[in-house]
């Protein structure tokens, strides 16, 4: 019975090829145009470290008071040094990190194959960073609490550096120069750039080449190695700019800091503990407001900072509306098509037909359409997908990618949203009182 | 004509024409925002810098490992780099002008800061970018000075930037703010709490921020040569030889010190058409996306209205057959198509307004987004009409052609 159902509405649908061609089409676009966005979008807020980022969280804590907040009395979304440092010393969480972004040089050396300065991506770090992270070493390991306070001379290289300097292989041991000073090689990462950068909340964004070398937090703070990214002041105050010596001292904002809690309890009582030090400092009189710290997961924290941006947002909506368009026109379409054949469907109940053999009828031959539609929206998506990096920035565009999963959720929204606007146009049909149009007419 | 056999007729066929007003209504909406995004778009980049942007070159380099300590020696010793800089792209053949700059328009780091009118920072604050530079750097930007002066090379300081010049010149805007009756020249503010007298006004200096704001053209001078390991250079070339120039001075700055470092794409040595060009290419995906999704949906409503007209037309053909016997000419048959047409277009596009507004009003909440002007929606509205007599003139036309004889058949 479904064979012939099949080859009936196949029969009927090459009848009039305009308009099959027509319908096809226009459900290709709006599936191909829906997908392409959906498909930046999943790109975009997919997140960096599934397996581990509800244990991570973001503390800030409000060092401005209440002239300075964001909106919804939002304190800053970084730290200065005096509390940054306050938070590393008193050691509460699991596991804790203060960041900084550095962009030192790497000085040609007698070993290196490349002779001229290269410019590097890194941060400066304690060293539960890598652990705290789930970073993975191929050689080596990071640093250790004693190396963090000391500070030592010691650096973690990303593969991409340890190819370009020492041509590959084990390093760890070998002599590195970044700005003048030498570092020791401890460890060696996999190249690791995990989209968005989550760890930096300054500016957690996409892009990037991904960090390059990590140097101990003391370390970069000794050798006066500048904070390679925005900072913020309070309002009233004047920015210390490249004076790296006056920003460490002043209030201003320039500091990332992560934390890992390990369950609830641990969360709460970080929260406490947040709170008691904003209390503390209230009490020195340094600040002179109650206490209005954030503690945020990752995932939340990403959401907060809008990490989708909002353009892309937009052309998701309007992405969407073309698709409801387009459905909204196939129903139009299905509707003057299958009524059309009024006096072949009277025919066919005349002749026994229930009227569920012409409801499966006109179904399969909207799924036929569907069907043809999807594989139309595939070829337009994968199209799409490729060229999105034309008209989206770079960083964005990267992160749409075609799997298997979204080429088959094409191709299941086409099918049921052809089906879907096939619904009504099929009960109608049904409706058709056979008496009506097999009288001559 | 009257309407009401029209509407009769329509009645018949409720959830079709409901349909075509809802297709239409939605595409109305959509087109309409659609249309306002680009509108905005394409002003953003339109917007004037303020600078003469013809023949202007921004340099941007590094010297490695200079580390951010602030002893007299270290910054000496920049500041004798830039200056031997400075001197070697002044005097190359295609070059002008070129100066000392922290930042140049749209597109690069900077600070800023608040300047007001009172040295505890109460009451009015102007919000500005700070453009540290020296002397030349007004002239080379290409900057029009409405009031005041320019300043001479004594007034240029050095070191490590900060806002506390003694002489400054601002934007038209920051006059405006800080001295509504255009008394601006010859005053003192207070920048961050350091003093500055006014010395100069140039009409438009956008700041280095690509993204829209209230303070986007709030920028000041600053007399001061930074020295920091990042140094940049703005560089005005003669007169159409921009791609020489560009040639050039990479040669010679490479020349001079091939210990530099101009990653790009951010550094290096760039035309300023360039940099806008890469500015704004973000704004030019949004117009294209935009424009290519609303030219789709009008295609479609169109193919709606075509397919959904030529199905009345068949259904109808017997009842055109009659009307023509009994009198009608054919240009009374188009005219009926029309007016059906224009009927339920009207109805879309009223519907359709009221969904665009309210679109509007769902992204302002949502997404950073300004009201839609009624301009908007009149123009969204003549486009929805404009595009149902279109698509419905192909149907009407075979509708028209349908002979009197056809009234006289019994099939």
């Amino acid at each position: 019975m479904f064979g012939y159902h099949l080859a009936l509405a196949v029969r009927s649908l090459r009848r009039s090829p305009g308009l099959t061609a027509l319908m096809m089409l226009t459900i290709g676009f709006g599936v191909a145009a829906s997908m392409t966005m959906y498909s930046v979008v999943r790109g975009l807020s997919a997140d960096p470290i599934p397996w581990k980022s509800s244990q991570l969280f973001v503390p800030q804590v409000d060092m401005w008071g209440p002239g300075d907040r964001g909106p919804g009395g939002e304190p800053p979304v970084a730290m200065d040094y005096a509390d940054a440092m306050a938070l590393m010393r008193q050691h509460r969480a699991t596991r804790q990190s203060a960041i900084y972004a550095i962009s030192p040089s790497a000085m040609p050396t007698g070993t290196s194959r490349n002779r001229s300065p290269i410019m590097l991506d890194g941060y400066a770090v304690y060293g539960e960073f890598f652990p705290m992270l789930d970073v993975r070493f191929p050689y080596g390991h990071g640093w250790s609490a004693q190396d963090d306070a000391a500070p030592s001379p010691v650096i973690v290289i990303s593969d991409k550096l340890n190819q370009q300097v020492f041509g590959g292989g084990n390093s760890v041991g070998k002599t590195i120069e970044l700005d003048d000073h030498d570092y020791r090689v401890v460890g060696v990462i996999h190249d690791w750039n995990p989209q968005p950068v989550f760890y930096d909340t300054i500016n957690p964004g996409y892009g990037g080449r991904g960090p390059e070398v990590f140097v101990p937090f003391q370390q970069a703070i000794a050798v006066n190695m500048v904070n390679a990214s925005w900072d913020g002041c309070k309002k009233g105050t004047s920015d210390p700019n490249a004076d790296f010596v006056r920003l460490r001292q002043s209030d201003c904002v320039w500091i990332s800091y992560m934390v890992e809690l390990d369950d609830a309890a641990a969360v709460q009582r970080y929260r406490q503990y947040l709170d008691d030090y904003a209390s503390e400092q209230q009490k020195t009189g340094r600040f002179d407001w109650a206490p209005n710290n954030r503690l945020r997961d990752v995932p939340t924290f990403l959401d907060y900072r809008q990490v989708v941006p909002g353009n892309i947002r937009v052309s998701l909506l309007v992405a969407l509306g073309l698709l409801i368009v387009c459905l909204v026109n196939t129903m139009g379409l299905l509707l003057a098509k299958f009524l059309r054949r009024s006096g072949e469907i009277g025919i066919r109940r005349a002749l026994g037909a229930s009227r569920t053999a012409i409801h499966a009828q006109f179904l399969i031959e909207a799924g036929v359409i569907g069907v043809g539609g999807g594989v139309l929206g595939l070829l337009f998506t994968i199209v799409g997908v490729l060229c999105i990096g034309q008209v989206l920035p770079a960083a964005d565009a990267e992160l749409a990618h075609l799997d298997t999963p979204l080429l088959m959720l094409t191709l299941l929204t086409a099918v049921i949203a052809t089906l879907l606007a096939g619904m009504y146009p099929t009960f109608r049909a049904a409706r058709v009182p056979p008496a009506w149009h097999l009288k001559a007419q | 004509m009257t309407v009401h056999p029209i509407l009769a007729a329509l009645r018949r066929h409720k959830v079709a024409v409901l349909l075509i007003v809802l297709q239409i209504a939605l595409t109305l909406a959509i087109v309409a925002n659609a249309l306002f995004i680009i509108g905005q778009h394409i002003q953003r980049m339109e917007r004037p810098t303020g600078a003469d942007e013809k023949d202007l070159i921004w340099v941007l380099q590094q010297w490695p490992g200079l580390s951010g300590g602030d002893d007299v020696a270290t910054l000496e010793k920049i500041d004798a780099l830039q200056r031997t800089d400075l001197e070697i792209l002044r005097h190359l053949p295609d070059v002008q002008d070129a100066a000392a700059s922290t930042s140049i328009p749209i597109l690069s780091g900077f600070s800023g800061g608040h300047i007001t009118l009172n040295p505890n920072q109460q009451g009015l604050s102007v919000h500005a970018a700070y453009y540290f530079g020296d002397q030349r750097l007004r002239h080379t930007l290409g900057l029009h000075l409405i009031a005041g002066r320019d300043f001479d090379a004594s007034e240029i300081r050095h070191g490590r930037a900060k806002a506390d010049s003694p002489a400054i010149i601002v934007s038209k805007p920051v006059a405006d703010a800080l001295f509504p009756n255009g008394n601006a020249l010859g005053q003192t503010v207070y920048q961050d709490g350091s003093p500055a007298t006014i010395v100069g006004i140039v009409e438009r200096l956008q700041t280095p921020k690509w993204a829209d704001s209230n303070w986007a053209y709030n920028s000041v001078l600053e007399p001061f040569r930074d020295d920091d390991r990042w140094s940049g250079y703005v560089v005005r070339a003669r007169p159409g030889r921009v791609q020489a120039a560009i040639r050039e001075a990479r040669k010679a700055l490479l020349a001079v010190n091939p210990m530099r470092l101009m990653p790009e794409p951010s550094a290096g040595v760039h035309a300023f058409s360039e940099i806008r060009a890469r500015a704004y290419r973000q704004d030019r995906g949004m117009v294209l996306l935009m424009s290519v999704i609303s030219a789709i949906l009008l295609c479609v409503t169109a193919a709606g209205i075509v397919g959904l007209t030529s199905f009345w037309v068949g259904q109808r053909t017997r009842q055109i057959g009659v009307r023509r016997a009994l009198g009608a000419r054919k240009v009374d048959i188009l005219r009926y198509f029309q007016l059906e047409n224009l009927l339920i277009a009207g109805g879309g596009a009223v519907v359709g307004a009221l969904f665009a507004v309210g679109l509007n009003e769902w992204l302002m909440t949502h997404v950073e987004m300004t009201r839609l002007p009624l301009s908007c929606v009149a123009l969204g509205v003549l486009v929805m009409l404009t595009l149902g007599q279109a698509a419905v003139l192909v149907p009407a036309q075979r509708a028209s052609n349908v002979p009197p004889v056809v009234a006289t058949r019994s099939v």
